[in-house]
């Protein structure tokens, strides 16, 4: 199946300076019980979005005005906790194209790759200097530039490299789909359950 | 030919091909699924046109959602009965096998399948869920999946994924009279925090380790990933084959001799090289509890709530924003502080000696007035094991509500909620903010703090009720 390609990003930004920022968080297990992938970007940061009421929360970031686009800019170890994909699909759902930190959790990461989510990883320090920044001007813009593995601010003379996989960085450029790829290697995966068989 | 660790030789022996400058194929031996992160898997390979390629080797079990009171009537909340009947329609389509809800080997994924004989030493196992670490106790790389690769182990048996570090803890010693392994793997992760091991898998080993049983070291490993490592294994030795011959599916297998032979090279070989090396001293573990809203955040029971700056995390916005949500500040003593309710239960303490652990402390008592117990089996086998030795007696006598086996309180999917603002002891493995319940204030423990808290209406240390005579 084909996937929308991942090239250049540019957007403003939506700061959420936490560190461990869990999955349960991203979105409560209540809101899991559907069997599809899509209409999972309205509970995202449920319980911090609304309160218990179901009234907005206006000081949370999602909820002001002042901060919009697709790239969330996080604290440490965003994502730990349960594997749920939901917590993916309810960051992409929401519009979100990015997420930037210092740190992400492993199984987080992997399901952001898989659906065509970038987890973008600086270092602390720049992660600082870039959160206070949105936080100050909500309007600074932020280019993630997949190909050549940078992201700037422009205007504030910024720019960062941040790693990802070759394989994986192929994939988001291309579109590619993953299970495409293993349904391709079905010989070899036969070949190896023959050797390995007792 | 190199010394290597465990960890490398399961994955080494697993690998379908190295992908150039990206993830390996990854051959799986064991697939579980359960009702949550499932449907859209197989919503995947329909649009796909194709099919399940093992099936065999996928077992299903429904354990998130479904409720634990009353397992025989339809499930009342009609988008958890989708997801389950879901389940069964999917794996009927495919031929999987299903241990639907009632079910004779129905419980939480990650109790049933040990039990059940399906993890065996040495083989790679995953689920999409972060707890499927649980099954590293056995000798295998078993980690938590997300939905995309459900998808893709059924598609194809395979996933892509890269190796990681390896990090081996050692703990020598003997754990004291009422400490458990969940007390110790609560302190391990409150020295590393909730990120510390990120990147890693961890292989857990030393003498303190040996000493303990297959379940006590499930419930270490089960909680790998709440310090962030991808799973977290332990060499098999005597135990696990101990363990293994009470299984009826494996001490009848002709091949179990043989089986036998050749996991008893599944250990690390002395000089192999770990990235990360750590040593903890049993001895100095004391029951422990958490007092925030990550797993990282724990202290001993007796102990004292720490400020920013002398606890281990990385964010003090994140410290503060925890002891509020919680009601704690620091500097603070927990113990005495009264306790609303205590659920023992989960894939981290649902299994039949965790039940024992509780029982033998609260045999012939009855809990505080005020407290609302919850004893949740792990599985079917499990309850009916319960029920056999008496325990289920002991506990109803004690007031406490025991109920059919699932996740339950653990995430608080059905309606087993704990109430804004109340304060719970919970066996489980995570207490972040609403995970079991919205405005629920989770307190981690071992199974016997548990008990001592079920007793006494409050954190009570329960060496001090051991000392006095309970159990
Ligand atoms: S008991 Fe809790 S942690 Fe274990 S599988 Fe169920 S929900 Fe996950």
């Amino acid at each position: 199946m084909k996937r929308a390609k991942f090239t250049i990003l540019k957007s403003t930004c939506v700061p959420l300076p936490l560190a461990n920022i869990d999955t349960d968080q991203i979105i409560p297990a209540r809101f899991l019980s559907s069997i599809n992938r899509d209409g999972f970007g309205k509970n995202l940061f449920r319980d911090w979005r609304y309160d218990k009421k179901g009234n907005i929360i206006q000081e949370f970031v999602l909820n002001r005005p002042e901060y919009t686009g697709s790239i969330l800019v996080t604290g440490s170890n965003f994502g730990c906790g349960s594997s749920r994909e939901h917590a993916v699909w309810a960051i992409a759902d929401h519009g979100f194209r990015a997420v930037v930190s210092d740190s992400f959790a492993d199984i987080f990461a992997g399901n952001a790759l898989n659906n065509g989510l970038l987890p973008v990883v600086i270092p602390s320090e720049i992660l600082g200097k870039l959160t206070t920044m949105i936080i100050l001007k909500p309007e600074t813009i932020i280019t993630i530039d997949l190909e050549r593995q940078m992201l700037s601010v422009e205007k504030e003379g910024i720019s960062v490299p941040f790693p990802v996989n070759p394989f994986r960085k192929e994939c988001l450029l291309q579109g590619l789909d993953n299970i495409d790829y293993l349904l391709g290697m079905k010989e070899e995966i036969m070949a190896f359950e023959k050797r390995n068989s007792p | 030919m190199e010394p290597r660790t465990l960890f490398d030789k399961v994955w080494d022996s697993h690998m379908v091909k190295s992908v150039e400058g990206g993830p390996d194929v990854l051959y799986i031996d064991r697939h579980y699924i359960h009702e949550v992160t499932s449907p859209q898997a197989f919503n995947g390979l329909r649009q796909r046109g194709i099919g399940v390629f093992r099936p065999e080797r996928t077992t299903a079990t429904a354990d998130h959602n479904i409720p634990t009171a009353d397992q025989h009537l339809p499930i009342r909340d009609t988008v958890s009965r989708a997801q389950v009947e879901a389940l069964a329609e999917n794996c009927k389509a495919n031929g999987i096998e299903h241990f639907g809800i009632g079910h004779p080997n129905n419980g939480i994924v990650h109790v049933t399948g040990p039990e059940l004989g399906y993890t065996l030493p040495g083989m790679t196992v995953v689920c999409g869920d972060s707890h499927t670490s649980t099954h590293g106790a056995f000798g295998t790389i078993a980690f938590g999946i997300g939905t995309s690769e459900v998808e893709m182990v059924l598609a194809t048996q395979c996933l892509l994924q890269a190796r990681p570090a390896r990090m081996r803890i050692t703990v020598n010693g003997s754990l004291r009279r009422g400490v458990t392994s969940k007390d110790l793997i609560l302190y391990i992760i409150s020295s590393l925090s909730t990120g510390g091991a990120t990147g890693y898998f961890v292989e857990y080993a030393g003498d303190a380790i040996a000493q303990l049983s297959m379940e006590a070291r499930m419930t270490v490993c089960n909680m790998s990933i709440e310090m962030g490592a991808r799973g977290g294994l332990i060499a098999p030795d005597e135990v696990t084959f101990g363990y293994l011959s009470g299984i009826p599916s494996f001490s009848s297998d002709p091949d179990a001799v043989r089986l036998l032979e050749k996991w008893f090279s599944l250990r690390t070989d002395p000089g192999a090289l770990f990235d990360k090396e750590l040593e903890f001293d049993a001895s100095a573990v004391p029951p422990m509890i958490t007092y925030g809203t990550n797993p990282g955040m724990g202290m001993a029971v007796d102990g004292t709530i720490p400020s920013e700056e002398e606890a281990v995390t990385d964010d003090s916005g994140s410290h503060r924003k925890s002891l509020d949500y919680m009601g704690f500040s620091p500097g603070m003593k927990l113990l005495g502080h009264p306790v609303d309710y205590v659920f023992l239960g989960s894939c981290t303490n649902g299994r039949i000696e965790d039940l024992r652990a509780f029982a033998g402390m609260v045999k012939g008592r009855k809990k505080a007035p005020g407290v609302t117990v919850l004893i949740v089996p792990g599985s079917q086998q499990v309850a009916r094991q319960a029920e056999k030795e008496g325990l289920a007696e002991i506990f109803s006598r004690a007031g406490f509500e025991m109920r059919q086996p699932g996740c339950s309180s653990c995430l608080a999917m059905n309606d087993d909620k704990i109430p804004p603002g109340k304060y719970a002891v919970s066996t489980s493995n995570r207490n972040f903010e609403g995970r079991q319940g919205p405005g629920a204030r989770t307190i981690l423990a071992g199974p016997l703090t548990a008990a001592a808290a079920a007793l006494t209406g409050m954190i009570t240390d329960p060496r001090e009720l051991i000392r006095n005579g309970y159990q």
